[in-house]
């Protein structure tokens, strides 16, 4: 069973988003993802400054079986990227929600997150 | 097992399975008007036997003919083993080697010729090969223009030296794709690439600068000014090298301050033979923090579950057969044949023999431009270094003289009037190691009596 920590707010491709309260949100892939996933080898984060629409690929994440995108959840630019994870991929793996974070992205509108589902909803796809 | 893996009673039960009456039904969602009925161009076929003669006939026009041209493609001696070697049926097959259980020998072949190309041009990584250096370049674009994140313009700066066919292929492959190519000129005066043209640029957003070292005219460049140009301008230095000169000059990972950040060429003076042009090989290496940008397939080194040593294709999470449309490249291993000859021709000759091709090459060529040079209407173009072609100014149409040289079996060399008018009647020449005294001396003695003639008439 996987974990979808209640304070977070995920997409239907398997992100989660943390509202940091000051315009910002932290973004990373969940643990459904890192686990279908399996053991990842690369991870592929964007240079700051980049500009994002909802439903852009905004990085790539590779396992030894494939190298998948991941979608940015919100329009927003990119404000730092864990550059950490270059040189250790597996903390996607062992803390998705915390160390394994992909990047920090300042929203253009506080309407962003309205579109995303809530832990519930977003456990309820992994039902189906 | 069978060659032809279904007759017609399977393809009839396979249509009935999918309730489909013809395979044209297949189809039905492309319209008429896309469809091509006949090949127009193309002319019927041919039996074994009427292709035999027709191939032997084409053959026997260059019988005998001593060849001066060189221009992207060069004679070079190949030890009669390789091709023995290349073509025993273990190495006789055009198939990807997927499956490492099944491929070691082909597998540890690519990874002794990817290790070989990595030395060659002082880069970490080399992929399996490309169809040839024309395409090289233009993937070498592409790679740049996904490497470089810093370069949002997909702007690359050709020098003007560069191989022209090379420009062209590069602007049909990836001209669509939204990289723009722009040519540096050349310096009429040196035969190099004008770097005060440079300036132009200044302040621009360039994605990367692409140099050809010895250029398309034979010459040596500043390669160390240039690569540190790009990279002070947050471009990338991409160099398009000859394999064989790359035994005697700097390698591209050594140029300027930090290296060229891909080179790429063609391969095909590696003991490929000339043969009417193709098939030939193109090559690409890199730095390793571009590894996963790099087009084509990669062979690595690893150890089974035993611990015992293994080859096997690696990186693949970036290719087409999982990627698909986000695949890094649609390039594969593209020409193994070619690889295994070149593996075999390089492991055959070795450092030192690399070495001696290459410094005879240029000795050849050296003394083939002072002996023509002593012929009335004839000297060199350019006072700049180079390796093993040179570009000699003539004082009458290039054309009408090729043509009789051709005449008297010897192909002079490479006519520059249509790529490079500015440079006048100008002709590129090479003599390779595979050239003589008594051939060099052949050809001075058919362009003295062709030039007096011309000059009596």
């Amino acid at each position: 069973m996987s974990d979808t920590p209640a304070d977070l707010k995920y997409t239907k491709s398997h992100e989660w988003v943390r509202d940091g309260g000051d315009g910002t949100v932290t973004m990373g892939i969940t643990d459904h993802a890192q686990a279908a996933l399996g053991d990842l080898v690369f991870v592929e984060v964007p240079e700051t400054g980049r500009k994002l629409s909802a439903g852009d690929a905004c990085a790539v994440v590779e396992s030894v079986k494939a190298a998948s995108d991941v979608y940015s959840p919100v329009n927003g630019e990119v404000v730092e990227a864990n550059e950490g994870l270059a040189d250790a991929p597996e903390k996607v793996n062992e803390s998705p929600y915390a160390d394994g974070w992909l990047m920090k992205i300042r929203l253009d509108d506080d309407s962003g997150l309205n579109g995303l589902m809530d832990a519930e909803a977003y456990a309820a796809t992994l039902d189906e | 097992m069978p060659f032809i893996p279904h007759n017609e009673d399977d393809i009839r039960a396979m249509l009935e399975a999918i309730g489909v009456d013809a395979i044209d039904d297949l189809f039905d969602e492309i319209p008429e008007s896309l469809r091509i009925s006949e090949l127009e161009h193309v002319p019927p076929g041919m039996s074994e036997m009427e292709i035999e003669r027709l191939m032997h006939r084409r053959a026997a026009q260059d019988h005998g003919a001593l060849c001066f041209i060189g221009a992207g493609a060069y004679e070079h001696h190949i030890p009669a083993a390789v091709w023995e070697i290349t073509t025993r049926g273990e190495f006789y097959s055009a198939y990807t080697p997927y499956q490492a259980e099944a491929s070691q020998g082909t597998l540890q072949l690519i990874y002794e010729y990817q290790s070989m190309m990595s030395s060659l041009t002082g880069l970490d990584v080399s992929n399996a090969s490309l169809y040839d250096g024309a395409s090289a370049m233009a993937e070498a674009a592409l790679m740049a223009v996904r490497a470089n994140r810093k370069s949002k313009s997909a702007r690359i700066l050709v020098a003007g030296t560069v191989n022209p066919v090379y420009l062209k292929v590069a602007r049909t492959i990836a001209g669509n794709q939204g990289l723009s190519f722009e040519p540096i000129p050349m310096d009429p005066a040196t035969g190099l690439m004008d770097h005060g043209a440079l300036a132009a640029f200044e302040g621009d957003d360039i994605t990367a600068l692409v140099i050809q070292q010895p250029n398309f005219l034979g010459n040596l460049e500043q390669v160390d000014e240039l690569v540190d140009w790009a990279h002070a301008r947050d471009a990338l230095a991409i160099a398009v090298v000859n394999p064989v000169s790359l035994a005697l000059l700097k390698p591209p990972g050594e140029w300027g301050g930090k290296g060229a950040d891909i080179a790429c060429g063609e391969g095909q003076p590696l003991g490929v033979p000339l043969s009417s042009g193709g098939p030939y090989f193109g090559f690409m290496t890199c730095k390793g923090a571009f590894v996963r940008q790099m087009p084509g397939r990669i062979v690595g080194r690893t150890v089974d579950l035993e611990g015992r040593p293994g080859f096997t294709l690696t990186l693949q999470a970036r290719e087409q057969h999982i990627r698909r449309s986000k695949a890094t490249s649609n390039i594969c291993t593209n020409q193994g044949l070619m690889v295994t000859a070149a593996t075999i021709h390089m492991s055959l000759l070795g450092t030192e023999g690399l070495e001696r091709v290459a410094a005879s090459s240029m000795a050849n060529t050296s003394r083939l431009v002072s002996r023509l040079s002593e012929i009335p209407g004839v000297r060199p173009m350019f006072d700049s270094p180079y390796f093993h072609e040179a570009v000699l100014r003539f004082d009458c149409p290039v054309a009408p003289v090729l043509d009789a040289l051709a005449e008297r079996d010897v192909l002079g060399g490479y006519d520059l009037s249509g790529d490079f008018p500015e440079l006048g009647q100008a002709l590129l020449v090479c003599a390779t190691e595979t050239k003589l005294e008594q051939d060099i001396d052949a050809y001075a003695r058919a362009l003295g009596e062709i030039m007096r003639k011309a000059q009596v008439a």
